[in-house]
């Protein structure tokens, strides 16, 4: 069943629209990976629905509750946790008052800082370190941890691997995948197309605010992907006419 | 041995400094406010403190007790009404917006109150003359020991909330990325109206013994702003103990420089902020509310 969708939403920075009328479901326990390139709005359109953008138009609904109107900290109380592009730790807190901070507007659900430090097993002898000192894979675990320490319905990861050594990414992701192994339900933005394919049930590819390309992860090619990334059939046409 | 005493009695001065530097700090820390209004603050409690006296003859210090969840409100309205809506506005217009409110209550005590100069030093009774006397020129007056006692108790508590309750995280995670903290829920104007809360209610303390230790009028409150803000600046911009550090060195450079002569008193705390301010690393205790 649905649980979040987003209903041509558009969202502006000042004159420039980047994200245009777009439209998605999100299935309960489905994972969803948002690719594109940079510019694409991927990141402006998770932050619309977290609430941290201000959409322009359209409606957001959340379980069949409308939640475009609402703050962030209200999406947030109600299950909707955006891990933001850059992690934005507290920097001056330490991992453990980082995840405090959030557990205490959380929903009613399983995740504690226990629960958190079984999943990302790298973080337990960090516990009481100022996340300003941590390695940046330390602090992508933590500001995920941070999320889930509100027992969010919807998670939204945006560019989880963006600046970690490969080999944080790899510790980063089991650690997603565990969570995603639970049932969570996820909307990734990610730019390694090979990982995000591997990850995700289904793939939506934007270009310029618009979703150009959507599919089964399995059904979709790396080709189609690419010229969707790129925009290349869509070029051809606009110089031929 | 007068300058024993002299560092000694600026020690004592300095509590009531860094009593008074301590709301400053906080709003500065959390939301970047600085509030021009804080030294009128706390002389507004100090008048209010001194009604509740005379129209109940009640000891001056339980008066001061009672203020406090006044205090609280009017802190919490004060954020609710003036400063959330200038603060949406950008950086320039919480500093115009309290630089107005300090005009608007000193005018105001000025119409109900009159100039003239009131003091709480007599309804407190012998307790505000009493002192232990160490030798024959150095003595500790109880007000004074009191006074630093209380600054010491308020900032230990500060910090204490800050460091160990939930909404004390809450609100060092809002002072550091207000916009990060509504992502995992926080309320950053509930955060905003509890810390002007709080900061009023400091405030309103300082004006208390500020009130109990001499005397005041409508006018007070710019220069107490100022001694607070040299406090602040000594000891580093949002670093709770660095006030208190401040407020004691501003202190004790007033009391020696008043050993020199009575004259140099204020200015001698001047110089020493300037001196400071000349510094490469601005506060004796550079640091940020956050690491409190």
């Amino acid at each position: 069943m649905t649980l979040l969708s987003v209903d041509n939403v558009d969202a502006n920075h000042g004159l420039l629209r980047a994200v245009r009328g777009v439209s998605l479901t999100l299935d309960e326990g489905e994972v969803v990976a948002l690719v594109g390139a940079n510019g694409a709005g991927k990141t402006t359109l998770l932050r619309a629905i977290s609430g941290a953008h201000r959409a322009g138009s359209g409606r957001i609904t959340l379980d069949g509750v409308d939640v475009t109107d609402l703050p962030p900290h209200r999406r947030a109380r109600m299950g909707i946790a955006l891990v933001p592009e850059g992690r934005r730790l507290f920097a001056e807190l330490t991992v453990e008052e980082n995840l405090l901070v959030a557990a205490r507007h959380a929903r009613a659900g399983t995740w504690t800082v226990d629960a958190v430090m079984a999943a990302f097993p790298l973080l337990q002898p960090l516990r009481s370190k100022r996340a300003s000192s941590l390695s940046g894979g330390e602090q992508q675990a933590t500001a995920i941890g941070r999320s889930l320490m509100t027992n969010p319905r919807v998670l939204l990861l945006d560019e989880v691997s963006l600046g970690l050594a490969p080999q944080a990414v790899e510790a980063v992701y089991r650690s997603i995948e565990t969570v995603i192994g639970a049932g969570a339900t996820v909307l990734l933005v990610e730019q390694d197309l090979s990982r995000a394919m591997r990850v995700a049930h289904r793939l939506m590819c934007m270009l310029e605010g618009r979703v150009v390309l959507e599919g089964p992860a399995a059904g979709l090619t790396r080709e189609q992907v690419t010229e969707a990334y790129f925009g290349l059939g869509r070029h051809v046409l606009a110089e031929s006419t | 041995m007068t300058w024993v005493n002299a560092i000694v009695q600026g020690v004592l001065l300095g509590g009531l400094y860094a009593l008074f530097a301590c709301g400053l700090s906080l709003l500065f820390g959390v939301m970047r406010i600085i509030n021009l209004a804080h030294g009128d603050i706390a002389v507004l409690g100090a008048f209010l403190i001194w009604t509740l006296v005379h129209e109940t003859s009640l000891s001056p210090f339980l008066a001061t007790l009672l203020i406090l969840p006044a205090a609280l409100v009017i802190g919490y309205l004060l954020f609710v009404t003036l400063l959330e809506r200038s603060l949406r506005a950008g950086q320039l217009i919480p500093l115009l917006t309290t630089f107005g409110l300090a005009i608007v209550i000193q005018n105001l005590l000025l119409q109900l109150y009159s100039p003239d100069v009131k003091s709480l030093t007599a309804s407190a009774g012998s307790f505000t003359t009493s002192s232990w006397h160490i030798t024959d020129q150095l003595s500790i007056s109880a007000l004074g020991a009191l006074t630093l006692a209380l600054a010491i108790a308020v900032l230990g508590g500060l910090q204490l909330f800050l460091g160990r309750t939930g909404m004390g995280r809450e609100m060092r995670a809002t002072a550091q990325d207000a916009d990060t903290a509504a992502l995992v829920g926080v309320d950053a104007r509930a955060v905003y109206a509890r810390a002007t809360a709080i900061a009023v209610a400091i405030g309103f303390l300082a004006g208390g013994f500020m009130a109990l230790r001499s005397t005041f009028e409508p006018s007070s409150g710019p220069t107490q702003l100022i001694f607070a803000f040299e406090a602040v600046v000594i000891g580093g911009f949002g670093s709770l103990w660095g006030t208190l550090v401040g407020g004691i060195v501003l202190g004790i450079a007033q009391t020696i420089g008043a050993e020199i002569n009575p004259q140099y008193s204020v200015i001698a705390g001047h110089l020493v902020f300037l001196a400071v301010l000349a510094l490469p690393r601005s506060g004796i205790l550079a640091g940020r509310l956050a690491r409190a």
